[in-house]
C-alpha cells in the first residue's frame, strides 16, 4: 500500500538547516495497523505529514497505492488527500460551527457527492462510531472522546485507502483513549490500513507493528502481538 | 458560481457565523448609508446656494443709457443717450418672439415717512412685469398693475423691511405714506430672496414717477427677460441684435463701446454655476472620502475574517478542498454579504434623505437628493473593493500548507 525509499527532509532555520529525516525506508502492506513511535524531535510527525501530503519531501520516493506521489501542486495534493487519505488529529480539528453530521459529510462535499447522499453516508459513519444520536450536536456539545470519534467518522467518510492518526489519544484520558483505540482496531479489522503516530507505549502496543524513530532514522521495526483495547474497556 | 450546493454551504456558513456576517455587512451598509447622506446633504446645500444667488430671473438683460465716446452721423461725441417709454414699447413690438417680460425702471432715493417714523429708501418706478423680472414675492396685497400705470396712481408696494421699520406691528395695507413729499397709498408688501437690501425698496408705477418729474417720459433703465428656450448662445445672439437695434435707433457708432450698456445675467449665471461646480467638487470629495473610509473598513474586516478562519481553511484543505474552492468560497460569501448589506444601506440612506428633506431648509439645505446611478455606483465600488480585500488574504490563506494552518490557534 505504501512504499517509501530513502526519504530525506530538512527544515531551514535561518542560516543553518535542520536535517529531520535522514533516509527513511519502509513499506506498509494493506490492512496493517502501524504505530510510529519516537520522542519529540525524532521526525515522526514530519514523516506523517509527508505521508499525508501535507508536506513534501526533498529526496526519496513515495508510492501510495501504486501512485507515485511527486511534484504535486496544491490542487492535485488536495484531490489526492481527498481520495486516498483520512486524517485524525490530536486536537480533533472539527469545524466548530458545524454539527457532527455536517463535519462528517464535509469530505464528501469536496468529492462532489449530492447533498442527500452525503448526509445519508455521513449518518452511517456516525452510527458506526456510535454517535448517531449526536448527529445534530455541535462539537462544543460533545466530550473529547466523542469529538475524536466524530473526527474518525469524518476520516472514514471519504473511503480512504489509508487512515493517518497523529497522536489520536494525546488529548484524551486513558479510559477514553482505550475507547478510541478500540474503534481504530475495529476499523483495522475490517481491512483498513492505519498509521498511528504516538509516543505512548500502551497505545503503540495496541497496533500490529511498531516502527521506532530516533534522530530521523528508523532504529527499530518489529511486529508485535496486538493488545486488544476492548480488554481495558 | 451557480452551483446550488456551493450556495447552501455559503448560507450555512453565513447563518452560523452571525457576528462575522454582521460586522462585514454593517461596515458596508454604514459606508453606503453615510455616503448617501453626506452626498445628498451636499446636493441640498448646492440647491440652497443656487436659489440664494439666482435671486433675479436668470434670463434678464439690463439696458442702461450712457454717453457716446465717438462722433457718428453728424452727432458730436460725449452726447448723453436717454431712454424713454417709447423704447420700451419698441422692444415689446420688435422682439416679441425673443422676449418674455419688458419693464422700465426709474430709481430715486427719497425720504419716506409714516407718522413719526421716517427713513430714506430707494423708490423704483416700474411696470407690472417687474415683479417677474425681480422675482418679487408678495406677502400681502397686490403688485402694481396696468391700470395703475394708466391712471398714474399714487400707489406703493413696500418691502418687508420697510413695513417693519415704518409700521412696526401695524398692518400697512391701505395706509398712506409720505415719499419725498408726495402721499402714496400702500397696496402691497413683498419679500425677496435677494436679501435685506432688496427688501428695503419701494415700488411705484413708473408713470407716477414720470408725472412727479414734470410729466416727462424718460426711463432710467430697461430690463428685458428673454425667452428661456433661447439658451445661452441664443441669449447672447439676442443681446447683440438688441444692441445693434438700439445703436441704430439712437445713432450711436456701432464700434462705440459706450453710449449704451448691457448687463446680461446669463453671464452672471455662468459664474454662479462655476461656483456651484466648486461646491459640487467639495461634495464629491466628501463623498469620495466616505467611500474610501468604507473601503478601508471592509478591507480590515475581510483580513480579520480570513485570519480568523485560517484553521478552518486548513481543515477544509486537509479534507480535500482545492485552493480554488477555498478562494471561491470566501469571495462568494463576501460578495453576497456586501451586496445585500450595501443594498440595505442604500435603501435606508435614500429613505432617510427623502424624509429629512423638508426639515432642513432652515439650515440652508434644500431638497437634498442623490441620483440613483451615483448611489448604485458607490455600492458597486464598495462591493468590488470588498471582494478584492477578501481575495488577497483568501489567496494567501489558500496557499498556506494545511499543516501550518492546522497549527494556527
Amino acid at each position: 500500500m505504501i512504499q517509501i525509499k530513502n526519504l530525506h527532509k530538512s527544515y531551514k532555520m535561518g542560516t543553518s538547516s535542520l536535517h529531520v529525516l535522514k533516509g527513511i525506508n519502509f513499506d506498509v502492506e494493506e490492512g496493517e495497523l502501524v504505530a510510529i513511535m519516537g520522542s519529540s524531535g525524532s521526525g515522526k510527525s514530519t514523516l506523517l505529514n509527508i505521508l499525508g501530503m501535507l508536506d513534501v519531501a526533498e529526496q526519496g520516493d513515495y508510492i501510495l497505492d501504486n501512485v507515485p506521489i511527486k511534484n504535486l501542486n496544491e490542487t492535485k495534493a488536495a484531490k489526492y488527500r481527498n481520495k486516498f487519505l483520512g486524517f485524525v488529529f490530536q486536537s480533533f480539528n472539527l469545524i466548530n460551527y458545524k454539527t457532527a453530521l455536517e463535519n462528517v459529510s464535509l469530505p464528501l462535499y469536496y468529492q462532489g457527492i449530492p447533498r442527500k447522499e452525503r448526509q445519508q453516508s455521513a449518518l452511517n459513519y456516525l452510527e458506526k462510531v456510535g454517535l448517531k444520536d449526536w448527529a445534530t450536536h455541535l462539537p462544543s456539545e460533545l466530550s473529547g472522546g466523542q469529538k475524536q470519534r466524530v473526527a474518525i467518522a469524518r476520516a472514514l467518510a471519504s473511503k480512504p485507502k489509508v487512515l493517518l492518526a497523529d497522536e489520536p489519544t494525546g488529548a484524551l484520558d486513558s479510559r477514553t483513549s482505550h475507547e478510541v483505540m478500540d474503534l481504530i482496531q475495529k476499523i483495522n479489522q475490517e481491512g483498513k490500513t492505519i498509521l498511528v503516530v504516538t509516543h505512548e507505549l500502551d497505545i503503540a502496543q495496541m497496533c500490529k507493528r511498531i516502527v521506532r524513530l530516533k534522530d530521523g532514522v528508523i532504529v527499530e521495526d518489529k511486529k508485535v502481538k496486538q493488545v486488544l483495547a476492548s480488554s481495558y474497556v | 458560481m451557480f452551483n446550488r450546493d456551493n450556495w447552501t454551504e455559503i448560507f450555512d456558513t453565513i447563518s452560523k457565523n452571525k457576528l462575522r456576517t454582521f460586522l462585514s455587512g454593517f461596515t458596508v451598509a454604514l459606508g453606503i448609508f453615510i455616503f448617501i447622506i453626506l452626498f445628498g446633504l451636499g446636493n441640498g446645500l448646492k440647491n440652497s446656494f443656487q436659489e440664494f444667488f439666482l435671486d433675479d430671473a436668470s434670463n434678464a438683460i439690463f439696458l442702461y443709457p450712457g454717453k457716446t465716446s465717438m462722433p457718428y452721423k453728424g452727432f458730436k461725441e460725449n452726447r448723453r443717450i436717454e431712454f424713454d417709454i417709447e423704447d420700451v414699447e419698441d422692444i415689446k413690438n420688435n422682439f416679441t418672439l425673443f422676449t418674455e417680460y419688458v419693464t422700465p425702471r426709474i430709481s430715486r432715493s427719497a425720504l419716506t415717512r409714516y407718522k413719526s417714523q421716517s427713513n430714506s429708501y430707494t423708490t423704483r418706478g416700474v411696470g407690472p412685469a417687474h415683479q417677474f423680472v425681480e422675482k418679487t414675492i408678495l406677502m400681502k396685497g397686490r403688485f402694481i398693475n396696468q391700470k395703475d400705470i394708466a391712471i398714474r396712481a399714487k400707489y406703493a408696494v413696500i418691502g418687508r423691511l420697510v413695513a417693519k421699520d415704518l409700521f412696526k406691528a401695524e398692518d400697512p395695507i391701505g395706509k398712506y405714506i409720505d415719499i419725498g413729499s408726495s402721499v402714496f397709498k400702500v397696496i402691497g408688501v413683498f419679500q425677496d430672496d435677494g436679501g435685506d437690501r432688496e427688501e428695503r425698496n419701494i415700488y411705484i408705477p413708473y408713470s407716477t414717477r414720470q408725472l412727479l418729474e414734470k410729466g416727462n417720459d424718460k426711463v432710467d433703465e430697461i430690463i428685458v427677460t428673454f425667452n428661456k428656450d433661447l439658451g445661452h448662445t441664443g441669449a447672447l445672439a439676442f443681446e447683440s441684435s438688441l444692441k445693434k437695434y438700439f445703436k441704430d435707433k439712437k445713432s450711436i457708432d456701432p464700434r462705440d463701446p459706450n453710449g449704451i450698456y448691457f448687463r446680461n445675467l446669463t453671464d452672471d449665471l455662468k459664474q454662479t454655476q462655476q461656483f456651484a461646480v466648486g461646491l459640487q467638487l467639495i461634495v464629491s470629495f466628501v463623498g469620495l472620502g466616505t467611500l474610501i473610509a468604507g473601503i478601508i473598513g471592509i478591507s480590515n474586516i475581510m483580513v480579520f475574517v480570513v485570519k480568523e478562519r485560517t484553521k478552518e481553511l486548513g481543515i477544509r484543505k486537509a479534507l480535500g478542498a482545492t485552493p480554488k474552492s477555498v478562494i471561491q468560497m470566501i469571495l462568494q460569501e463576501s460578495v453576497f454579504i456586501t451586496t445585500i448589506s450595501g443594498y440595505a444601506g442604500l435603501i435606508l440612506g435614500v429613505f432617510l434623505l427623502k424624509n429629512i428633506g423638508l426639515k432642513l431648509e432652515d439650515y440652508f439645505i434644500k431638497n437634498p437628493y442623490i441620483d440613483l446611478s451615483t448611489a448604485i455606483s458607490a455600492t458597486i465600488i464598495l462591493i468590488i473593493f470588498g471582494a478584492i480585500a477578501g481575495y488577497i488574504p483568501a489567496k494567501r490563506a489558500a496557499s498556506i500548507k494545511p499543516i501550518i494552518a492546522l497549527r494556527d490557534e
